[in-house]
């Protein structure tokens, strides 16, 4: 099976005396279903790598494939259109918007995928009902706790059905039985065929995840691939699902 | 997606975003909805007295006036007898009445009263028709008839009757004009176009004749021309009127006597406007104020949006739709007070309130055009703000 993600050859860097290098040639390449724990110290580049995956970051040099397709020199309309239907975000801070209720927040995930307004409110309520947060449909974030606004988050990355789920700290800012609940879910979306890959520090997170992608100034140090997809490598071939 | 789905979408998050920021959303379209305001109330008030004007004037403004002026030595050269059937035979002339006043008399409450406290009230012989002529009416009583010009029966002016006290007609109510009573039987409401009517009292022509010694010449003659026609007739007016001294006939139109009037009192139109132009153009800056920190408030929000498959061109029209929400709210508030401004002061003056439709129209089209204006930078710098540094914002 192709890849979701496939990173080849890598850079990026930020302008300054001396330039900050961010990325410095990284290739990586992310199965349908696979869930990867992207770690590291800060400054290592895992943000960058996150965004440059997510089409929010143009990279410097090297390509970037998402579902096959080349997006590194593409418009930013086409780019747009890549993330709306082919990824899925989750960020530390849940970036919920504070006047609007759960399912309005999780139907804003298919708003700029288009689609008539009562199909993206009953998605919506699916995705929620999903998360098992059924019973918080009309609330708003400010009457949700940590936990619960994350779901709300996370139902918004997947209600569009992405191929690839890309979360940022999802646990950063939870206690560990919410983040656990948050790591469940993350952890099951692969059920769907849906790939997950999450920058954490969290070692509850990282242990999760079937590889742990290590970094250290902007390159891979390790990437330990769990031994029932080592099978995979060994023979370049698709592993049926 | 259809441009239709997406520009309810667009309005929709909008108004969600501006009341979820009731206060600010309120301040914020309050300049815009004060210029409006006064724009619509200034055109507003000014067209009430427009209308207002143009009932006094008949609608048309085609009353002419005649006066018995003076011969080339300067003496009086009196309208000839003839001179208001000979005006009533010009064939666009509607309507022609004629008054003579009669010189020297007085009218007091009574003959205790000394000669001296006349009130500056003359004595006017009138037609039947004067007031169908001239657009007057009645406040009490009747006016004079046929029958009643032949008796001592006087009709006030407006003013007139306020200077003896008179404020109702009973049957003994009687003034004492020029040595004799008479029975009042009428007063007046005021008559704008002829306020020499409003100082009078007015008697009818044969009983001036019989006992006050008019000779039966008219002073002054009042005639409605059909509307387009009357510059021609006014032309034609000195010959008609008096063949023998045109030149001593004076022939005035006083409907645009009061037209100048009026113009005059539109003057202060243009200073209002340019208020009400000034007050929009502060609440344009004070949107696009605070259309630039909501994008710097923002900028998470954006970020988000991005993520989730925003084109800038989305993200600029958000803010955009914003800025044009809030001028809409303001145009249409401001466009609201005005009108209740109008029909306050219309209601209070007495007027016709009238909102012209174009000034609500251009009032709203004026405060959309301000928020495309006051929301075009602001929307463009949501849009240029790149997905991953608004993101890290936060």
């Amino acid at each position: 099976m192709s890849p979701v993600l496939e990173i080849t050859d890598v850079a990026k860097s930020y302008p300054g005396s001396p330039p900050v290098i961010a990325l410095a040639g990284i290739s990586l390449e992310i199965h349908p279903a696979e869930r990867a724990a992207v770690l590291g110290p800060s400054g290592s580049g895992k943000s960058t790598l996150l965004h440059v995956a997510g089409t929010l970051e143009r990279p410097g040099r090297g390509s970037v494939r998402i579902g096959g397709q080349e997006v590194s020199a593409v418009s930013d309309a086409e780019l747009s259109a890549v993330r709306a239907r082919r990824l899925g975000f989750v960020f530390q801070q849940f970036h919920l918007l504070d006047h609007l209720d759960a399912v309005q927040n999780v139907a804003l995930g298919l708003l700029y995928q288009g689609g008539p307004a009562r199909a993206r409110r009953t998605a919506a309520v699916d995705a929620l009902e999903r998360v098992g947060l059924g019973h918080r449909l009309g609330h708003r974030p400010a009457r949700l706790s940590g936990g619960e606004r994350q779901r709300v988050a996370i139902a918004r990355a997947v209600v569009g059905r992405p191929e690839l789920v890309l979360a940022d700290e999802p646990t950063g800012n939870l206690d560990s039985v919410a983040g656990q609940q948050i790591i469940d879910l993350l952890a099951g979306l692969a059920a769907d065929g849906t790939a997950v890959v999450v920058v954490t520090h969290d070692p509850a997170v990282a242990a999760a995840m079937d590889r742990r992608v290590v970094m250290q100034d902007g390159r891979i140090v390790t990437d330990d691939r769990p031994a029932r997809d080592l099978g995979d490598l060994g023979n370049l071939g698709a592993v049926p699902r | 997606m259809t441009a239709g789905s997406i520009a309810a979408d667009l309005v929709l998050s909008g108004w969600r975003g501006l009341r979820a920021r009731k206060l600010r959303t309120a301040l914020s379209c309050l300049g815009v909805a004060i210029g409006i305001a006064a724009a619509v109330a200034v055109l507003g008030i000014s067209a009430s007295s427009k209308a207002n004007l143009l009932a006094q004037l008949g609608a048309e403004g085609n009353l002419l006036t005649v006066n018995a002026g003076q011969a080339f030595d300067g003496s009086p050269a009196p309208l000839p007898p003839t001179a208001e059937p000979m005006i009533a035979r010009i064939p666009p002339v509607e309507s022609v009445t004629a008054t003579g006043y009669v010189p020297a008399a007085t009218v007091r409450r009574t003959a205790a009263v000394p000669a001296v406290d006349s009130g500056g009230i003359s004595v006017l012989a009138a037609q039947p028709g004067l007031l169908s002529t001239l657009g007057g009416s009645v406040a009490a009583g009747t006016f004079l008839s046929a029958a009643t010009a032949r008796y001592p029966a006087a009709v006030l002016g407006a003013v007139a009757a306020q200077t003896l006290g008179i404020d109702r007609v009973r049957a003994a109510t009687q003034v004492y004009l020029a040595g004799r009573y008479f029975t009042v039987i009428g007063l007046l409401r005021p008559v704008p176009l002829a306020p020499e009517i409003d100082e009078a009292a007015l008697v009818g022509f044969p009983v001036a004749d019989s006992l006050l010694g008019l000779d039966g010449r008219p002073t002054e003659i009042y005639l409605r021309a059909v509307p387009d026609q009357v510059q021609s007739v006014a032309s034609v007016l000195p010959f008609t009127a008096n063949p023998a001294q045109p030149e001593a006939v004076q022939v005035s139109l006083p409907s645009s006597i009061l037209a100048a009037r009026a113009a005059a009192r539109t003057a202060f139109t243009g200073l209002f406007l340019g208020l009400g132009t000034v007050a929009v153009l502060v609440g344009a800056v004070g949107i696009g104020n605070i259309m630039v920190i909501s994008v710097l408030e923002r900028r998470a929000e954006i970020g988000l949006r991005r993520a989730l498959g925003a084109t800038r061109w989305q993200v600029g029209l958000q803010f955009l739709t914003e800025s044009l929400l809030l001028s809409a709210l303001g145009g249409v508030a401001g466009a609201a007070i005005g009108a209740a401004a109008t029909a306050g002061y219309a209601f209070g003056a007495g007027q016709p309130a009238v909102v012209p439709p174009a000034s609500v129209a251009v009032g709203i089209g004026v405060a959309l055009v301000t928020g495309i204006l006051a929301g075009g930078y602001p929307a463009a710098r949501a849009a240029r703000l790149a997905p991953a540094d608004a993101l890290r914002a936060s």
